[in-house]
């Protein structure tokens, strides 16, 4: 039995329907009136269907900027004692820009930038201070940290809405469409911005301190020297030779200036300095597993380039070879709390750098070992 | 800080009253369905039963799929967990992390020896295996 032989039955269950021919006659005519305002509109409406895709995606980071802003707030409020509303200094915190340095005459620009950057941290820093008067140092920093990851959150979805609106007022495909192919990475970034927040609000390890945890390891229980800007120091006996450790200050949320603690090192023992070790977090690519240890050669350090730039500098003048472990992570991995296969795989990491110690050095040479990334939530 | 989720989203109303729509229709297919049964209609009651099914069956994927992006929406805390070790005996212990914890911190002396004071030596979070990424054969 086909479906036209009961629908003069169905006709009186529910309305008039129209008979078999006449409702071949309309599908004809609606297969020819799809195909003509496909053939018209096709580019139109595809247009339409990315848009809606952006729209949904700018909704989940208007979400995530404002979940930013009432985590920044939140923390303030709680562990800043604030005697007004900070609300209006947040907003106006996570509206700030930073002018990078003009490059037409490249020479010197490393020190225009490094400046910038020292102005920057120390006017973000006194906004904090401001902001929460009852805070200690390391809270300072922690709070410093959750502001900067709102900031990013807020400079992200600004961005995406710029490109969106602009796409929806020009009715351009190639606007939409680019916005629309980058976006997965976007909220990839947006996201690990997201999870960072409650992560620097509480103070809790992330990712990117795999390196300062190395160090950290490395010089406990060892006397600690603060050395500028934020690092500390200190001298380690290694499978017979003299290491020098090098970390951000501990456990508040820094990064510190490894650059200059190397090249103020390295200036002190006379270029008499065997190898520099650097350990740090290193994105990682799809299908590589979380916590893999790798070694190689270079500084591994990111960021702008300032500190990368000083330990060269420092090595080239001197001759001294440069060795890399890097423990493998995703961007999400190194914002959020730090996973557990990022904490065991410290261990591998600290052996790695033992065996390139012995491999590569005589005993009683010096070396120096430098922990680099955010030590937010460990100490030393 | 056990699992918890950040702010509340909402399923958008206009898709509800459109989900609610189709569901009443469903059901009244359901209902036209019996009553042409009772009229001895068995084919067009199987009709009206397969449309109210697939009315149904849809108007739950599109509440089920619009929940989904809600609760992509929320920002979830992952729960962190904080390693407590005593250097001398060796005691460990795991507990949720706690504002103020710190890898290298300090705690009360240690409740087995008595002797040395116990010490955080790991903060980390553990991610479930759904999150993880799937195997790839390559």
């Amino acid at each position: 039995m086909n479906v036209l032989a009961v629908l003069p039955a169905l006709e009186n269950q529910l309305f008039q329907l129209p008979t078999g021919d006449t409702i071949s006659q309309i599908l004809s005519m609606l297969f020819y009136v799809v195909f003509i305002v496909f053939l018209f509109y096709g580019q139109r409406i595809q247009m339409y269907v990315m848009i809606r895709e952006v729209e949904g995606s700018l909704y989940k980071l208007k979400y995530m900027r404002d979940e930013g802003r009432k985590t920044a707030i939140e923390t303030i409020k709680e562990i800043g004692k604030p005697q007004t509303d900070p609300s209006a200094r947040v907003d106006r915190y996570l509206e700030y820009f930073t002018i990078s340095p003009q490059s037409m005459d490249p020479a010197g620009i490393v020190w225009k930038l490094d400046h910038i950057l020292d102005v920057r941290d120390t006017r973000l820093k006194d906004e904090v201070k401001l902001m929460a008067p009852a805070t200690d140092e390391v809270q300072v920093n922690n709070l410093e940290n959750t502001l900067e990851a709102a900031m990013a959150l807020n400079y992200i979805f600004k961005v995406v809405r710029h490109f969106y609106i602009q796409g929806k007022k020009t009715l351009s495909l190639y606007i939409i469409m680019q916005l629309q192919m980058i976006l997965p990475l976007v909220m990839k970034e947006a996201e690990a911005y997201a999870s960072a927040l409650k992560a620097f609000a509480y103070g809790q390890p992330i990712g990117d301190g795999a390196g300062a945890l190395v160090a950290a390891k490395l010089m406990h229980g060892y006397e600690t020297k603060k050395v500028p800007k934020d690092c500390v120091i200190a001298t380690v006996p290694v499978e017979g030779r003299t290491a020098f450790v090098i970390k951000a200050e501990g456990p508040g949320g820094n990064v510190g200036k490894p650059g200059d603690v190397v090249k103020a090192l390295i200036e002190k023992n006379k270029g008499k300095i065997t190898s520099v070790i650097m350990i740090d977090a290193g994105l990682k690519l799809e299908g590589e597993g979380v916590g893999e240890v790798a070694e190689g050669i270079g500084a591994a350090i990111g960021g702008p380039g300032v500190d990368q730039f000083k330990i060269e500098e420092s090595l080239v003048k001197y001759h001294i070879p440069i060795n890399a472990v890097i423990v493998k992570e995703d961007i999400g991995d190194a914002v959020s709390p730090m996973r557990k296969e990022i904490s065991d795989a410290v261990d591998k990491a600290i052996e790695r750098v033992k065996s390139v110690i012995l491999e590569r050095t005589k005993e009683g040479d010096k070396v120096i070992i430098v922990g680099v990334g955010n030590t937010i939530g460990i100490g030393q | 800080m056990s699992e918890n989720t950040a702010g509340t989203a909402k399923i958008s109303t206009f898709v509800l009253l459109i989900v609610l729509i189709v569901l009443a229709l469903s059901l009244v297919a359901l209902a036209l369905a019996v009553n042409a049964f009772i009229l001895g209609e068995e084919i067009v009651a199987g009709y009206l039963l397969v449309i109210g099914f697939i009315a149904m069956t849809l108007s739950g994927y599109v509440l089920l799929q619009s929940r989904r992006r809600v609760m992509s929406m929320k920002i979830t805390a992952p729960q962190v967990m904080t390693t407590i070790e005593c250097r001398k005996c060796g005691d460990k212990s795991v507990r949720e992390f706690q504002r103020g914890d710190y890898v290298f911190k300090e705690l009360e002396p240690c409740k087995k020896c008595l002797d040395d004071k116990m010490m955080i030596t790991a903060i980390y979070k553990e991610v479930k295996d759904k999150e993880k990424e799937r195997a790839s054969p390559f």
